[in-house]
């Protein structure tokens, strides 16, 4: 299937379509706002002021480049293939969030916005986004579900610490999936000065593209990093997807490079054959949502199902379009990995590397730790570590159970 | 692009009202909100009780553009069961003995893409459906749909918003078949209060511009404010406010209290009251 094309790195159409997926999506109220933002960050890529303003955030604020780090124990311990970290961990905020976060409230003050809203599930995208609004002096309201809230309190508190007024959404599952639909409505009901500061690479147009032109920073440092560490490409880059931004971000400068394997690992949650999980492509159809076409979990009927995984930042019933679309050009395989194999990742990282990852990245972990043990010396895996796991320790403890004060 | 259906349910209806100088009374509640009995009971007494055109909601898990009382009548619904067949078989049991009074369909994309816009169009068509509104599909995604509704006959009704712009505006219109429905505020369903004297501006604004019957819809609750809108408007829209009445008319298991129907219906004369004899010299004064 990928032969037939010349680049994967052309989309979306004017319109936001990545072949059948994305597009806009949304009520008649949003169109007009949603259109202002395409004219915005279309002047702003043409205005080299905004590049640099951005680039100099990116390196002084958020302490970009991340690292690329040879995770030797773990290589050793798998005994195959090398294997490197691309450490977005390290960024301010603990995550790769923050790489969006300053592209769009960059966007938002040449706007004129005065009030950001924005959805998180672990509160990564929520911390990152009351970080730089609390940077630029903007009000900021966080939805984020109820049970989210309960299992990420870390980072409850962090975005509270930051001036973000966070408020809980106690609809259906409590998830990212209501987060979002709450966000949407808070947009529509304060158009004139609300700037919508979504998290990862879905939404309507121009959303998708938005936020992988921020996050494709990742992809773009690893190819100069590598060239330095190994003098050539990689072979093999992994990351987890819940919406999709990290992978689409560490894909995307890769996506032309046809001898680059590219894996994309969802959460299955208690395993696919279950029902619950969070794996759109594996286990969903495409449908529409949130103002895009793409995979999602649903019911025949066309009902949205809700999303199950330990991690808060998979927990999601969608992805984002163009992910659909790599998967059905296959250019980017989709994988998953359980909630067991990511609680085992995060435990295997944390005493070998003397890293603790989040939950997110420890499930793309546990498929290098099934890939890698059978390939040669000399294949170069690159995982994204897009963020910490400080904020998982309360969860992690419980699903082992134990608790903070308590044996290992 | 723009619409092909040129006589049908709806375009009499308005036509009719027209000649009797009056707006027409759009009604809307969610298609087994609580229940299938409750919810078909409703429905055969909303024409005599005054509802000249019948709004019938598709429930969807996620109804993004909706405030609460149709968040809680969708998820009442869902958990009753609630198909696109249900809806459909409802308003063909409908027809059997009510031919006159037009039925749109609302909803959101996801469930009729599954159900395949095709076969959807088609089935709408047989049941006697007249129109459907989809509040996520804009013009510019809408031709998937639109193409087959217009092989059946049937209206898609666009929405138009207070952040409609000028540039934006024809682009809706050259859409629009049936009516137009105006989005009264900047908000989700049921959550403000419109503000007439601006919403009569934008109508006004509007009639320059398209021979289309003008609707208002979200923000209107009450009789008085519903024969406001029948002063200017061709259609009034009320949502909420009906559905509202059926949240605090169910008990925990979501079983319908006796008498609420006629209660509802009753709340339905009082609207129609209104949108009758707004543009007469005694309702102007009501």
């Amino acid at each position: 299937m990928a032969e037939a094309r010349n680049t994967y790195r052309d989309g979306p159409d004017e319109a936001g379509h990545f072949g059948l997926f994305g597009g806009r999506y949304v009520a008649e109220t949003l169109m007009p706002l949603i259109l202002e933002v395409e004219r915005a960050y279309d002047a702003a890529c043409a205005d080299p002021s905004y590049a640099k303003e951005l680039a100099s955030f990116n390196a002084a604020y958020a302490g970009r480049p991340s690292p690329l780090y040879f995770a030797e124990r773990l290589t050793e311990h798998y005994g195959g293939a090398k294997i490197y970290f691309k450490r977005d961990e390290l960024n301010h905020t603990g995550s790769h969030k923050i790489n969006n976060c300053l592209g769009q409230i960059l966007l938002a003050k040449r706007m004129g916005k005065t009030r950001i809203i924005a959805e998180t599930g672990a509160g990564q995208h929520g911390v990152a986004t009351a970080t730089v609004c609390a940077r630029f002096g903007l009000d900021c309201v966080v939805y984020m579900g109820a049970k989210d809230i309960e299992r990420q309190k870390p980072n409850v508190f962090r975005m509270k610490l930051l001036g973000a007024d966070v408020r809980a959404v106690d609809k259906g599952s409590a998830t990212l999936k209501e987060a979002m639909n709450e966000a949407l409505r808070d947009w529509v009901a304060n158009v004139d000065d609300t700037y919508y500061l979504i998290g990862t690479a879905a939404g309507p147009h121009p959303y998708p593209t938005m936020v992988r032109d921020f996050q494709s920073v990742i992809g773009e440092e690893l190819r100069g990093q590598m060239d330095v560490a190994e003098g050539r490409l990689p072979d093999t880059l992994v990351a987890c997807i819940g919406g999709g931004s990290n992978a689409i971000g560490l894909f995307h400068p890769f996506l032309d490079d046809s001898d680059v394997r590219l894996i994309g690992v969802e959460a299955a949650g208690k395993g696919i054959e279950s029902g619950e999980h969070a794996a759109s492509i594996s286990g969903g159809n495409p449908g529409v949502l949130h103002g895009n076409r793409t995979f999602l979990l649903q019911e025949d009927g066309g009902q949205i199902k809700d999303a199950h995984s330990i991690s808060a930042g998979l927990d999601y019933p969608g992805i984002g379009p163009e992910h659909s679309w790599l998967h059905m050009q296959g250019r980017v395989d989709y994988v998953s990995a359980t909630d067991q194999e990511a609680l085992d990742a995060f435990q295997l990282c944390s005493r070998l590397e003397g890293i603790i990852p989040a939950l997110e990245p420890s499930h793309a972990l546990s498929y290098v730790g099934k890939i890698a043990p059978e390939l040669p010396a000399d294949h170069l895996i690159v995982m994204n570590l897009c963020g910490r796991g400080d904020k998982d320790v309360f969860t992690v403890a419980d699903a082992l159970g134990t608790e903070m004060g308590g044996a290992l | 692009m723009s619409a092909s259906v040129t006589e049908s349910r709806l375009t009499r209806r308005f036509e009719k009202l027209k000649e009797q100088d009056r707006a027409a009374l759009v009604t809307f509640i969610t298609a087994n909100d609580p229940n299938p009995e409750f919810f078909r009971e409703l429905l055969e007494g909303m024409p005599t009780a005054g509802a000249d055109i019948i709004e019938l909601g598709m429930p969807f898990s996620d109804p993004m553009a909706d405030g609460p009382s149709i968040q809680l009548s969708s998820q009442r619904a869902l958990k009753a069961g609630v198909s696109i067949d249900d809806v459909l078989g409802a308003v063909k049991d409908m027809r059997e003995w009510e031919m006159d009074t037009p039925v749109i369909l609302m909803g959101y994309y996801n469930p009729i893409y599954r159900y395949g816009p095709a076969e959807f169009a088609q089935a709408a068509a047989t049941a006697g459906v007249d129109g459907v509104i989809i509040v996520d599909l804009p013009p510019e995604e809408a031709e998937e749909l639109n193409q087959h509704l217009r092989e059946h006959n049937l209206h898609m009704i666009f929405l138009a918003a207070p952040t409609t712009d000028k540039t934006r505006l024809p682009r809706v219109l050259d859409h629009a078949s049936g009516f137009v429905y105006y989005v009264a505020v900047k908000g989700v369903t049921g959550t403000k209060s419109a503000d007439m004297t601006e919403v009569g501006a934008r109508i006004a604004e509007m009639r320059q511009q398209t021979d289309l019957p003008l609707g208002v819809g979200f923000g209107i609750r009450t009789a008085a404010q519903a024969a406001e809108v029948a002063r200017f408007a061709d259609a009034a829209v009320v949502g909420s406010a009906i559905v509202d009445i059926i949240a605090d008319g169910v008990d925990e298991d979501c079983r319908p209290e006796a008498g609420l129907s006629t209660r509802v219906l009753d709340f339905v004369k009082d609207l129609s009251n209104g949108v009758r004899t707004a543009r007469s010299v005694d309702g102007a004064e009501a």
